[in-house]
């Protein structure tokens, strides 16, 4: 009944859905815009692998943390430690008092590379540790939580209490991670300069089929019994655990598997836009993160990266006009969110534009009687179809 | 104590209690429970019927104690793990998954993809289709499998829960107040189920409906203040004077 393709792709109309986001990020705004925007554009969708996390842990797992930056942040940080590295070359800083470490370093009277900077200069590590490293926090994080049954409110403020302190770690021990400045000045990935335009649209299309990647992950993982086991906990914990499951083992897994698409994004985000701070790390960034979610609809993989995408453009714009009403916009859009459109632009979607547009297609449906036999053919035993019909509709209605 | 021509109990409660900040909700509690046999357990509010499924489960932890369960101890085994070990337990309003089909309710509580990675590549083979059928015919919700569960009657929702626990195969099945809430004929229908399922298994049920009660219990406990006041047939407990006076007497 559900072929392992079907699994991915969410039949027919998650198949849609997919296509249309990979023509749109893959084709249109490649040939649309300019390479500076395209970068822009870039940037956002690396948030939309936090947004993408957040659907899977927050909207069906009903874990809602207010602490993605941290695994953002930890993903940006170990891919900017290599390039830091790389370009921390003895020729290129022959002038400091210690050449061959970071600048930062040599600032802070540091004369000789910590302990924990060694390994990132294999690539090789380095790319293991984008993804690991976050996971093996969230993985501790995890085990302190909710094995001890902590959850809701009170995992939501762990998490905020976490990035604070990261943040403040970071910004405190500025010999070893260059401070409130973060890493900056990257230049090459393994000799290749990331700072030209043709590396930004490369870059680009990397980063976009790895979002394709994890929202293919993603819609596995919510087509598996796992997924239904995440709803199922959401709103009936007790049974879950009275039905001989390990409650907590799943909310670790779904937990680890958003703080490593999260830390995914953190990666592209350093390699894109070239340094990475703690500004993206504490709790402001944080909880934006929930709002790009929140807005596209945290019940749909696919509505994430349109929420990402909206209202980073929106920030944009706003921000350049009205620089100090953004955040209040920013506030009012969440509060509006919660009140008015709980399931974002894809549970609008869902109930308005999909009927608008079933009623313009039912002229052509009216003619051959035989017809009419056709609409109801979704079986609902397949555990795909509810979890993408949202996406799928969703997806026409964005620009 | 030569107990060769007695069967061993499944279930063997000794000693069980538990307080709450000094409150003894279950007191120094004694009960034996033996194989096949349908046990109900009735007794005023707040005597600690709940407390004592809770303490089986391993929902509430008893203050000391022990539950002995085909020879293993529950009291220090975690939750799951005393569903794996073959204890089933129906809470006291129905509990269901409302937004999956009734299909998908009873396959999440089918016992294999119990852990992450099994329930991650876990397959709906044929087996496990057949076995869903089987219990959902058992429970007369044949027709409704791919209805969702939240559209279901009060009644229906509380037979889905019991065929919940049936998927599990359970050697104890634990129901708390199953017909609360049910019309006449729903009542009537649950007894007859009740009187299917308990063959190869011991049930261990929680009710306040006396007609019900006589219709299934083999034997009847009844518990007042966290302690065993009388046990016995249906008729021998009725008449009992102590149990008439808990019952009537304030």
């Amino acid at each position: 009944m559900n072929s392992t393709l079907d699994k991915f792709f969410g039949g027919k109309q998650g198949g849609i859905g997919l296509l249309v986001l990979a023509a749109l990020i893959l084709v249109v705004f490649p040939l649309a815009l300019d390479s500076f925007r395209l970068n822009m554009v870039g940037k956002y969708l690396t948030y939309a692998f936090v947004a993408v996390g957040l659907v899977l842990c927050w909207g069906y797992g009903g874990i809602l943390s207010l602490g993605q930056g941290i695994f953002f942040g930890l993903g940006g940080y170990c891919m900017a430690m290599f390039l830091k590295l790389e370009a921390s070359d003895p020729e290129s800083t022959k002038i400091q008092s210690t050449p061959g470490i970071p600048d930062f370093m040599d600032w802070n009277q540091i004369t000789e590379l910590p302990l924990f900077w060694q390994p990132f200069q294999s690539f090789g590590f380095t790319l293991l540790a984008v993804v690991a490293v976050p996971a093996i926090l969230a993985l501790v994080i995890g085990m302190a939580m909710f094995k001890r049954r902590v959850g809701d409110v009170y995992f939501s403020i762990v998490t905020q209490a976490i990035a604070a302190i990261l943040t403040i770690l970071i910004i405190g021990q500025q010999g070893l991670t260059g401070g409130v400045n973060g890493i900056t000045d990257l230049k090459t990935l393994l000799g290749w300069d990331i700072r030209t335009d043709e590396a930004k649209i490369i870059l680009y299309f990397v980063n976009a089929a790895l979002l394709l990647g994890c929202i293919l992950i993603g819609r596995f993982i919510l087509a598996s019994k796992l997924g239904r086991l995440l709803m199922a906990m959401r709103d009936k914990e007790e049974r879950v655990r009275f039905s001989g499951y390990d409650v907590a083992s799943f909310k670790i897994f779904v937990f680890c598997v958003a703080a490593s698409f999260s830390a995914i994004g953190g990666a592209m985000f350093t390699l894109q836009v070239g340094f990475m701070s703690p500004s993206f790390v504490g709790i402001v960034p944080s909880i934006e993160m929930v709002i790009f979610a929140a807005v596209g609809g945290r019940m749909s993989l696919l509505g994430a990266v349109y929420g990402a995408l909206l209202v980073n453009y929106g920030k944009t714009v706003f921000s350049e006009s009205f620089p100090e009403l953004w955040l209040y916009f920013m506030g009012g859009l969440f509060i509006a969110v919660v009140m008015y459109f709980p399931n974002g632009l894809a549970g609008l979607w869902h109930s308005h534009a999909s009927k608008w547009l079933a009623r313009l297609r039912l002229p052509s449906r009216r003619q051959p009687p035989a017809a009419a036999a056709q609409p109801a053919e979704q079986p609902p035993a397949s555990g795909a179809g509810t979890i993408d019909a949202v996406p799928a509709k969703q997806l026409e209605s964005t620009p | 104590m030569t107990g060769f021509q007695m069967p061993k109990p499944v279930l063997a409660i000794e000693g069980l209690t538990v307080s709450f900040d000094g409150f003894k909700a279950v007191d120094d509690l004694n009960l034996y429970l033996d194989r096949n046999e349908v046990r109900v357990v009735i007794g005023p509010n707040g005597a600690g019927k709940t407390t004592v499924l809770d303490l089986i489960c391993g929902k509430t932890r008893a203050t000391s104690g022990s539950i002995q369960f085909d020879g293993r101890e529950l009291t220090k085994m975690k939750e799951f793990d005393i569903v794996r070990a073959g204890v089933g337990r129906k809470f006291q309003n129905p509990s269901i998954y409302e937004n999956l089909s009734v299909f998908e309710n009873l396959e999440m509580s089918y016992p294999a993809g119990r852990k992450v990675f099994g329930a991650l590549f876990f397959k709906r083979s044929a087996e496990v289709i057949a076995r869903v059928e089987e219990v959902a015919a058992e429970i007369g919700l044949a027709g409704q499998l791919h209805s969702e569960a939240g559209l279901l009657s009060h009644g229906q929702k509380q037979w889905l829960e019991i065929g919940m626990l049936l998927m599990q195969d359970p050697e104890l099945l634990m129901l708390d107040e199953p017909v609360a809430g049910m019309s006449v004929s729903e009542r009537a229908q649950t007894a007859e189920l009740l009187k299917r399922i308990s063959q190869g298994r011991s049930v261990l049920v929680i009710e306040h409906d006396m007609e019900f009660v006589k219709s299934i219990a083999h034997k009847v406990t009844v518990l007042h203040q966290g302690k065993v006041l009388a046990e016995g047939s249906m008729d021998a407990v009725q008449n009992n004077p102590k149990v008439i006076e808990v019952y009537l007497g304030h």
